[in-house]
């Protein structure tokens, strides 16, 4: 490779595309090239750094150097003096939220500093699409060390010594899932990768599929050698086109390399690689209906046992893990499981990749060792909630998990502890909300969402989210009952216990945590007709402010409760007692002085 | 091949390319949702005459394919407008307040999310994740994606599509 005085990594994740990187990128290149420098400034354009309400963002090595928000008119000014000059460019440096000082270095944000990045450990660093700067950082060194000396018994026995557990959700010892595919009888098997990520808030499998989408290719190839499979697929959800892209990109410079096809690195072993495309429906993340929408068929969830490892594709034994699993499994082999098992807690090994988002400063994507605590991820790595706020409570989970509260804050974040705190793991997604998110809003919310979603197969998931629903759309109206909290219990419990899939029985968690977290915000909304976080619309008064009003009257005539008295030119005020919130005044003030509280 | 659906030049041409789909997935297992989204790509939509082209190329029953045409949010019945408005209902954008966006879009296109706009230009949908939750509210205009909305940008960013 040529060698250049300076490397600019400019991020093409999603965050950073919406925010205009391509053409910082365009104008880099059209820049370097008028200054004479495209021989000395090699420019890249990575999968996703992290930090995406920052962008677009750029690191420039060797030293490292991260700028932020840099616009199109920024270029110039970066290759004039940091490039040419050697002067950084301070007001494009990050600042952290809580101090004044400004951190040019990308080693020394803490956002950056306290990771510890496997899964996405080249992701931001390299070129996704080219799959020499992979092989570069070590990739498919694995699979060569492998394909010659493990046998597949010992591949499996590895997996299970690291004590890698699946980052899908339910975090299943993952050797021990490779064993059963092994151990299942039948001629053909089958490797899936579910790259469904269904989960609304969470977007780690996206990157890894964008920034370093080998790593996944090379792992189910191993999983493949394991098991005795020699075909796999790619489920990916149709959210993500670029994913798909760049995956499809990758497949076939793979096989080009040798790393994919017939004879990989001339083992004598065979596996290849298909992509399908999902279609918009997020039961189809559970591995039982995700096979059927492979088949081709609708994708609903059938019951287990038997379980895919046994049963599976097409009937076959399959093997299926998630993105991220399979993203560590390469670092997994390369560096050893010593290694491996040094990091996290003694029953999650590893680290946990988290998709920071909502009311939080830095939103975006951390790894940390299993066991960070919620604090440190919020406040160290996210900078804390945003405006002077305060924190009222994190989603983890997603649809199926719970809360975490102000209490939770210096839980360790690992499987047993979260389940412990009435949450889940989940696929890694984090929402932070503050004072002015309403938690019976939430539940409500995530229950519309499970509800929209539910495929129908089984009553107590149709019907009886459905209830649920219409519970807490009541009370969110001001129409609840006093026994409504009982009842979203009991059908709650109901539901958990009788549910097809993983979908309806974990569909009310959200409801009962919040219950649990909150029952005094539900009460309010009962009782007092109010909802604290001022968030419920049915539950707002109407005001006039005292200042902005000119008192013209125009309120007052509209108002058919004749609810707004006042003088001329003097405010006017509303008579909460009468008010029906038919929202006339709102509409007719000339003056924008009437607002809902 | 049967011509009972052929009434002009441009019509015969997306048959055309929707036959050449069925043969690449003829033989392939699982077929039909990769042929699906092929046929949405060529007519904008899934209209019972592409149905039953399809039933019948993949040898299966049409009630399969409606079965999983409908199944699928991905997957529509009715033809959708030019531009393809995706507003995220995901948790992220959620909790950063995409409800009032949804409200801002309505107000702003004079119609409900799941219609189009009378001139054939917008449809409004809603998207579960498009995966840019640091940006929240999102919202996509085909492959255009626009973060850190406030219900003010709305009218801004429609313009650029009118
Ligand atoms: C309703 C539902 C949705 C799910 N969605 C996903 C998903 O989007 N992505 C995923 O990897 N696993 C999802 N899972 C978990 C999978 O069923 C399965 O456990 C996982 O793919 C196994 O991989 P792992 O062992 O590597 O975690 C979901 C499960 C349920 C019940
Ligand atoms: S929740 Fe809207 S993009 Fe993820």
């Amino acid at each position: 490779m040529e060698t250049f005085r300076f490397q600019v990594l400019i991020c093409g994740g999603a965050g950073c595309i919406s925010s205009g990187c391509k053409a910082v990128l365009t104008k880099f290149r059209s820049e370097l090239k008028a200054h004479n420098l495209e021989d000395e400034v090699n420019v890249v354009e990575t999968g996703c750094i992290g930090t995406c309400d920052l962008g677009p963002v750029i690191v420039i090595y060797p030293e490292g150097v991260f700028y932020q928000k840099v616009s199109v008119d920024d270029v110039k000014e970066i290759i004039e003096e940091h490039i040419i000059k050697g002067k950084l460019v301070e007001r494009l440096h990050y600042q952290h939220p809580a101090f004044n000082e400004k951190v040019p270095l990308y080693n020394d944000i803490e956002f950056f500093k306290r990771q510890k990045r496997i899964a996405l450990r080249n992701v931001g660093l390299i070129d996704p699409q080219v799959i020499e700067e992979y092989i570069a950082k070590g990739g498919y060194s694995s699979l060569g060390k492998i394909l010659s000396k493990y046998t597949p018994e010992q591949v499996i026995e590895e997996l299970k010594k690291s004590g890698l557990r699946g980052r899908g959700g339910a975090g299943f010892p993952t050797g021990l899932k490779w064993e059963f595919a092994r151990k299942a009888p039948g001629d053909i098997k089958y490797v899936v990768c579910n790259a469904d990520e269904g989960d609304p808030g969470a977007f780690m499998d996206r990157s890894v599929l964008e920034g370093d989408p080998h790593s996944v290719i090379e792992a189910m190839t191993i999983g493949a050698y394991a098991i005795g499979a020699h075909q796999g697929y790619v489920y990916v959800r149709a959210e993500y086109p670029l994913a798909v892209e760049r995956l499809s990109l990758a497949i076939e410079k793979a096989r080009e390399f040798g790393m994919l096809g017939d004879n990989i690195l001339a083992s004598g072993f065979s596996f290849d690689l298909e992509i399908r495309v999902g279609a918009g429906a997020f039961v189809c993340g559970e591995e039982t209906a995700l096979i059927a929408s492979i088949e081709g068929k609708r994708g609903e969830p059938r019951p287990k046992p038997p379980f895919p490892a046994v049963h599976g594709l097409w009937g076959k034994p399959t093997l299926i893990n998630n993105v991220e699993t399979f993203a560590n499994i390469p670092a997994i082999f390369q560096k050893g499981i010593e290694w491996f098992t040094k990091i996290g807690t003694e029953k999650s090994k590893g680290t946990k990749v988290f998709a920071l988002a909502g009311k939080v400063h830095n939103t975006g994507l951390v790894e940390v060792p299993m066991g960070t605590t919620l604090r440190e991820i919020i406040f160290d790595l996210g900078g804390g909630i945003p405006k002077g706020k305060r924190f009222k409570a994190a989603q983890t989970g997603g649809p199926s998990g719970g809360c975490l509260t102000e209490k939770d804050l210096d839980l360790p974040m690992d499987y047993e502890s979260l389940i412990a705190a009435g949450s889940m793991m989940g696929s890694g997604g984090l929402i932070v909300m503050d004072e002015d998110n309403c938690m019976v809003d939430v539940a409500r919310f995530f229950l519309e969402f499970t509800q929209d979603e539910s495929c129908g197969k089984c009553t107590p998931c149709r019907i009886g989210t459905k209830r649920m629903l219409e519970i807490l759309t009541r009370i969110t109206r001001g129409e609840g009952k006093e026994e409504d909290i009982d009842l979203l219990e009991e059908l709650a419990n109901s539901i958990k216990s009788t549910a097809l899939c993983g979908l309806g029985q974990s569909a009310p968690n959200p409801v009962l945590s919040t219950i649990k977290n909150f029952r005094d915000e539900y009460l309010a909304h009962i009782r007092d007709k109010e909802c604290p976080a001022k968030v419920c619309q049915a539950l707002l008064k109407y005001n006039i402010s005292s200042e902005a009003c000119k008192g013209c009257g125009l309120c007052a005539r509209n108002c058919p409760e004749k609810a707004i008295s006042g003088e001329a030119k003097k405010p006017y005020k509303i008579d909460q007692s009468l008010c029906v919130k038919c929202g006339k005044c709102l509409e007719k003030c000339p003056f924008n002085a009437i607002y809902l509280k | 091949m049967t011509k009972t659906c052929c009434q002009n030049n441009a019509t015969d041409e997306k048959y055309q390319k929707l036959n050449k789909v069925i043969e690449e997935y003829k033989e392939k297992p699982g077929g039909l949702i990769p042929v699906l989204h092929q046929a949405q790509l060529i007519f904008g939509y899934l209209p019972k005459d592409v149905q039953i082209k399809v039933a019948e190329g993949l040898d299966l029953p049409l009630s399969e394919v409606f079965g999983v045409v409908t199944f699928y949010s991905f997957f529509s019945l009715k033809p959708r407008g030019k531009y393809t408005i995706g507003i995220c209902l995901g948790t992220a954008c959620y909790v950063k307040g995409a409800a009032e966006i949804v409200e801002a879009l309505e107000k702003e296109l004079g119609i409900k999310v799941g219609d189009s706009t009378e001139d054939g230009l917008f449809s409004l949908m809603v998207t579960r994740c498009v995966g840019a939750c640091g940006l929240a509210p999102v919202l996509t205009i085909g492959e255009d994606v626009y973060g850190r909305l406030t219900p003010e940008m709305i009218p801004n960013i429609l313009e650029r599509y009118q």
